[in-house]
């Protein structure tokens, strides 16, 4: 094997005999080479919308880089402190460790204000980035066979993700974070049985105790960003191993992938790539103010602000509490605490395992179970769309009402009437949403389908003899006719029967049904692309219209012709620039 | 104002004039009680020539809603239409005045600072008007709130205030917050330290009072010296989106950050030029 | 109009073979595939000026980044931090440089590495073959036989003594990993139920510590309080409560103290006497997840919670009006002590802060 590798990289680089050694010398120990042929030209196909996952990628790899320097100077200590650093505002006030650490690195370390608020931006970017990401494989049907496995990492990196930004944004113990903290604990308490168990055990004993900082830094450092790298591992062996989708053109089939080799073009983009994100994240840390915690102060449990949020991510689930009506219930000498319970602990729960479920949700209507390499467009499964679009809507409904009050301040809104219409919308918009979605997708498939039996919109207006106006239509490529038409069709099984062949019950029947019910409502209003025949007919059928007379000139043929569009002799209806025909020195393109 | 009166009496002709009458009752209801409320007893003397130019601009500009002598009108329903103004106090005219609340442009939830219609004399008279109806807080005069001999310690220790007694509602860096039923603390931007001192003092609107025996004079003195020296103080970590928390956090992380990203990803990902005229996207 | 499958050396999947998918989703319906299009060369590929000035425009791209590291490296030590930061236009010059200079070295560097894939490196697609995810079929039986020899070997089937005393010992493990958590913090004794607060402690102001007397307090005034014991010393000159203790206190016993008129009040029965001349003391921390709340509005009497917006009105009995919370806000019963100074007749009558399990 060695003398193989030796062989090609001295071949490949020739006069580079130190690195050639080198590679042999590694390999000897390691036999990397049969990994490297394969991997070192490996494919990946070309799309903006493939890069978002790298996003989140790149930004996670920013976040390790600065949080390893904000933890060279960061105490997760709660031992109270008099501050006495360069801040003057808050010059002699009481604080824990953790805080003044905090100050110090924003007022007497040299880029330790700007490494925060990359860091900062940086997972706020890294949780953005995956939501989208994530968004992008649910549309273009990028999680089914063979992916499932990868969606279901996906989800937990996202999960995991937003957990981690909640332990990093709570350790400053600035008066926002420790309201965070103190309404986690709210949180905790409301779990039935458990929670006041479950609180004193992570705090130590009673909220705030002197526990929780060290405690979250050590999730925060070690612990998530451990599991987080394990995950994002995985993802990345897996994305290798089943290579990257793609979208269907010519050329481009379920059978192969179309792209740029890893070395050198890929490289150099995806590399490249990886220095904007971090260039972006370092203008915007350096541009805009992230997380000013010397203006919150310390924490005290006494104290609050307004304007009071969690980051974004954490929104949704406190959009739902502030939405929540007030229910508790008290039974036998116990509490249950509904308002909190329910919106905060048990909806993120049941929202997070069916994103966990969807492609298995999907499989199962569908009954597909074949492998899928290339993408859909997301018209083309309307009913996906709109069920995530409904998601979204469901999601926005929520994180709007997570920043109820400063949409009531910056729209001079009643916060109440805000909140009433949030309880409402929260129902009603994804119902609205999916089906406004799917018929938008419905409508964009018989778009669709129109270009491709009648062609696209010309853009020529002809006008007719007795001043009728129309515009032509001409035929689109082959290659776009192909691209539009590269997807699957649908067909819809008959509904089963109540009795199997044998006239025997059968058994599975009522869960077949609701099966077929599902399947008929999550196909039954797909347009069709159209058929070879249907195609051939619409052909025809221009063609028809076309016959072209001897002196040239085409016009209507005798049947469809009316006699009423005579120009000069001659039939004008418009096929001179249908694209069929020479125009060079038409006198009607002069002008354009 | 004096448009506004003007309108507003020959409205009362006309057939909608029950209806307005109702609508500024309703909403004045909640304003009423901020002058209402008394406050300390302690009436500054003012020269009677003062006075009676106050009491003439009262009748022209702010009679109309509070009456000829201040009394306060009460709608025929029983609502109040503009509240009575004995007791209210010097520092409240000067406060709601001075700050344009007062007079109100137009109905609403809650007065709106604006632009001030008064000239100082003519506030300075108008307060000394209301003043002589009853005793009530006085105009802090500047060496109550002067801020310019706070020291460090004294501004860290107004810091703790304004976080105990003011954040809840002006949020943090005192960019505002919003109050049920479409009310607001409002931003302290540009607010001088002697609208501040009188707010805390007389309790403006929804307001609570904060009376000179709870939090000292002092005291008063050293929160606005930190809110004065917090909105002076630079960016240091670049523009500050605000100053109104995650909200607007977030929202720069999607639109400026996930944008930028995803607008260099279709950048890297688009084909370059071709030579060759007519090629394919 | 031919396909670019060029064999890659090395790389034999990259070359056109017959198709490997199970079942091939698209196949040419209605339309036969075109083929990828030919390979369309950029003027780069063509035009040596262009490659000349592709390659210059990269370099120059490169030698900027260089130039804003080394301008990060010049901010890094021209502008101050600390206790006078050097400021430009009202920024904090440090934070505004590094970051511009930091940001704009690495996204040259990304712009331009880009920019030499797009323009100078082989755009020329290649084709790589898919294959099936699972494993062939011999595969599979291989590994299934390989497992059977293993399994087999070890004998495990064949001694369940043995296979159910190791997953009996391997579970009890968890034993050990769990009790060793037990220490992570001391089991609820009821602590939550009750606070520092006792009979005749003073109200104080916050922050001062200033007791209060009835007269001081306004109609229309709030007053953000503590007990009066977190501004007391111990005899040895200490604070009786400091550092995290302090916190651990204040956060039952923090108050709001707030004065209505009397008549606007409508006590709940058995609270007529727990108010002064319509001084009512209540708890600061919001009976839905705990946030402090003293967003007082002196004409509604209403309370609004900054974190989740539910409202408490104050002037009956702290009753939840709006919003999410499902507890009225515990009142403090209050009295005058024999100096005049407002105290407490007795520690809350029920537990203060977010419902619990184990609240009732």
């Amino acid at each position: 094997m060695s003398t193989t590798t030796n062989g090609r990289t001295a071949a490949k680089a020739p006069g580079n005999d130190k690195l050639a050694e080198a590679a042999t010398w590694l390999d000897d120990r390691v036999g990397l080479a049969t990994l490297a042929k394969k991997q070192i030209r490996k494919v990946f196909p070309d799309h903006w919308s493939f890069m978002l996952g790298e996003i989140a990628l790149w930004s996670f790899v920013v976040l390790l880089l600065t949080g390893t320097f904000l933890t060279l100077w960061f105490k997760p200590s709660m031992t109270e402190v008099t501050y006495n650093g360069s801040y003057d505002l808050l010059r002699g006030v009481k604080m824990s460790e953790a805080y003044e650490s905090a100050l110090h690195l924003s007022f007497d370390v040299r880029g330790g204000l700007l490494m925060r608020q990359i860091h900062h931006w940086a997972a706020n970017l890294f949780i953005a980035a995956m939501l989208v990401h994530l968004m992008r494989i649910f549309l273009t049907g990028a999680f089914r066979k063979p992916r499932e496995l990868n969606w279901v990492i996906g989800s937990l990196l996202l999960l995991l993700g937003t957990l981690e930004g909640f332990t990093g944004y709570s350790l400053p113990d600035d008066l926002l974070s420790g309201t965070g903290i103190r309404a986690a604990d709210g949180f905790m308490l409301a779990v039935p049985v458990v929670g006041t168990y479950v609180s004193f055990f992570l705090f130590g004993g009673q909220f705030p105790g002197d526990d929780i900082i060290p405690r979250l830094f050590t999730a925060h450092i070690l612990l998530l960003p451990g599991i987080l790298l394990a995950l994002i591992g995985a993802h990345m062996l897996l994305l290798v191993f089943h290579k990257h989708t793609q979208w269907p053109g010519p050329g481009r089939t379920n059978d192969n992938v179309v792209g740029y080799p890893l070395l050198p073009v890929y490289t150099a983009k995806a590399g490249g790539f990886f220095f904007i994100v971090f260039g972006a994240t370092a203008l915007m840390g350096g541009l805009f103010t992230i997380n000013p915690v010397w203006k919150f102060g310390p924490y005290d449990p006494s104290q609050v602000t307004a304007g009071s949020q969690p980051d974004w991510y954490m929104g949704w689930p406190d959009g739902a509490l502030r939405i929540m009506p007030n229910w508790e219930t008290h039974l036998w000498g116990f509490t249950l605490s509904w308002n909190v319970f329910l919106p905060i602990i048990v909806l993120p729960g049941v929202v997070f395992t069916a994103v966990l479920l969807l492609p298995f949700l999907e499989a199962w209507i569908t009954g597909d179970k074949r492998e899928h390499h290339l993408l859909q467009r997301p018209r083309n499964a309307p009913s996906r769309t709109a069920l995530l679009v409904a998601l979204m809507t469901f999601y926005g409904i929520l994180w709007e009402a997570s920043g109820n009050d400063l949409i009531a301040t910056h729209f001079h809104l009643n916060l109440n009437y805000i909140t009433y219409f949030n309880r409402i919308m929260v129902f009603v918009g994804p119902v609205l949403a999916f089906i406004i979605t799917r018929r938008w997708c419905i409508s964009l498939q018989r778009a669709d389908r129109d270009r491709l039996l009648h062609g696209y919109e010309s853009g020529i207006i002809m006008r007719s003899p007795e001043g009728a106006y129309a515009e032509k239509h001409l035929p689109i490529s082959v290659d776009e006719a192909y691209t539009l038409t590269a997807r699957d069709r649908v067909e819809l099984p008959p509904p089963p029967g109540e009795v199997d062949s044998n006239g025997v019950a059968n058994r599975k029947a009522r869960g077949e049904g609701l099966r077929w019910r599902v399947r008929n409502f999550w196909f039954s209003h797909d347009i069709e692309k159209p058929t070879r025949t249907e195609l051939e007919e619409a052909h025809h059928h221009a063609e028809h219209e076309l016959s072209v007379r001897d002196d040239g000139h085409q016009h209507l043929t005798e049947s469809g012709y009316t006699g009423d569009y005579e120009l000069d002799g001659t039939p004008a209806d418009g096929h001179q620039f249908d694209g069929r025909h020479d125009i060079s020195g038409d006198e009607l393109r002069k002008g354009h | 104002m004096r448009l506004l009166s003007a309108r507003l009496s020959a409205r009362r002709r006309s057939p909608f004039a029950g209806l307005v009458v109702l609508l500024l009752g309703l909403v004045l209801t909640g304003g009423a009680f901020a002058l209402f409320s008394p406050a300390q007893a302690e009436s500054g003397q003012a020269d009677q020539s003062t006075v009676a130019q106050g009491r003439t601009l009262f009748l022209v500009g702010c009679a109309s809603c509070h009456g000829k002598n201040g009394e306060g009108i009460v709608t025929e329903r029983g609502t109040q239409y503009g509240p009575p103004l004995a007791g209210v106090g010097a520092a409240s005219v000067d406060f709601q005045v001075g700050t344009g609340r007062m007079p109100l442009a137009r109905p609403g939830v809650q007065a709106e600072r604006k632009k001030v219609l008064y000239n100082p004399d003519e506030i300075k008279a108008l307060a000394a008007y209301v003043a002589s109806l009853g005793p009530g807080p006085s105009i802090p005069t500047a060496s109550q709130y002067s801020i310019s001999g706070t020291d460090s310690e004294a501004v860290a220790r107004g810091g703790q205030f304004w976080r105990t007694n003011c954040t809840a509602c002006h949020n943090f860096a005192a960019a505002g917050g919003a109050l049920p039923g479409g009310k607001y603390a409002p931003s302290l931007s540009g607010v001088t330290p002697k609208h501040m001192y009188e707010a805390m003092l007389t309790g403006p609107q929804q307001m609570p009072v904060f009376s000179d025996q709870v939090v000292k004079p002092s005291e008063k003195r050293d929160i606005i010296a930190y809110v004065k020296r917090l909105q002076s103080a630079p960016n240091y970590g670049g523009n500050a989106l605000g100053s109104m928390g995650p909200v607007t956090e977030g929202m720069a992380a999607w639109i400026v950050g996930i944008g930028a990203c995803v607008a260099f990803a279709v950048w890297i990902a688009s084909h370059s030029v071709r030579s060759k005229k007519g090629a394919k996207a | 109009m031919t396909t670019h499958q060029e064999p890659e050396p090395g790389n034999d999947e990259a070359v056109a073979t017959t198709a490997h998918g199970t079942t091939p989703a698209v196949v040419g319906d209605p339309i036969a595939d075109p083929g990828l299009p030919p390979h369309e060369p950029r003027p780069t590929d063509v035009d040596p000026h262009a490659e000349r000035r592709a390659e210059r425009q990269v370099a120059t791209l490169f030698g900027l980044s260089t130039l804003f590291a080394i301008l990060f490296v010049v901010s890094y030590f021209v502008f101050d931090v600390g206790k006078n930061p050097t400021v430009i236009a009202g920024y904090g010059a440090s934070n505004v440089a590094l970051g511009v200079t930091l940001g704009l070295a690495l996204l040259l560097i990304g712009i331009g590495a880009i920019q030499w894939a797009r323009k100078l490196m082989s755009d020329v697609e290649i084709v790589e073959m898919r294959h099936p995810a699972s494993s062939s079929e011999q595969d599979r039986a291989d590994a299934v036989a390989a497992l059977d020899q293993g399994i087999s070997d070890s004998g495990i089937a064949r001694r369940p003594l043995l296979r159910n005393s190791l997953i009996g010992a391997l579970a009890a493990l968890g034993l050990p990993a769990v009790v060793a958590l037990r220490d992570l913090g001391p089991l609820p004794r009821g602590d939550l139920a009750v606070t520092v607060w006792k009979k005749g402690m003073r109200l104080v102001n916050d922050v001062a510590g200033t007791p209060i007397k009835p007269s001081d307090v306004e109609i229309g005034q709030l007053i953000n309080g503590e007990p009066a014991v977190f501004f007391e010393d111990k005899p040895n000159g200490e604070p009786k409560f400091e550092g995290t203790r302090l916190n651990d206190a204040k956060t039952k016993a923090a108050i709001i103290i707030v004065r209505m008129k009397p008549e606007d009040i409508t006590p709940p029965k058995g609270r007529e006497n727990w108010g002064v001349e319509g001084i009512l003391c209540y708890s600061k921390i919001c009976t839905h997840v705990g946030c402090p709340i003293s967003l007082w509005e002196q004409q509604t009497h209403h309370l609004l919670c900054p974190c989740h917006q539910s409202t408490f009105d104050l002037a009956d009995g702290g009753k939840v009006i709006f919003g999410p919370a499902a507890r009225s806000l515990p009142q403090l019963p209050i009295m005058v002590d024999s100096e005049g100074y407002l105290v407490a007749q007795s520690d809350f009558t029920e537990p203060v802060g977010p419902s619990y399990w184990e609240r009732g």
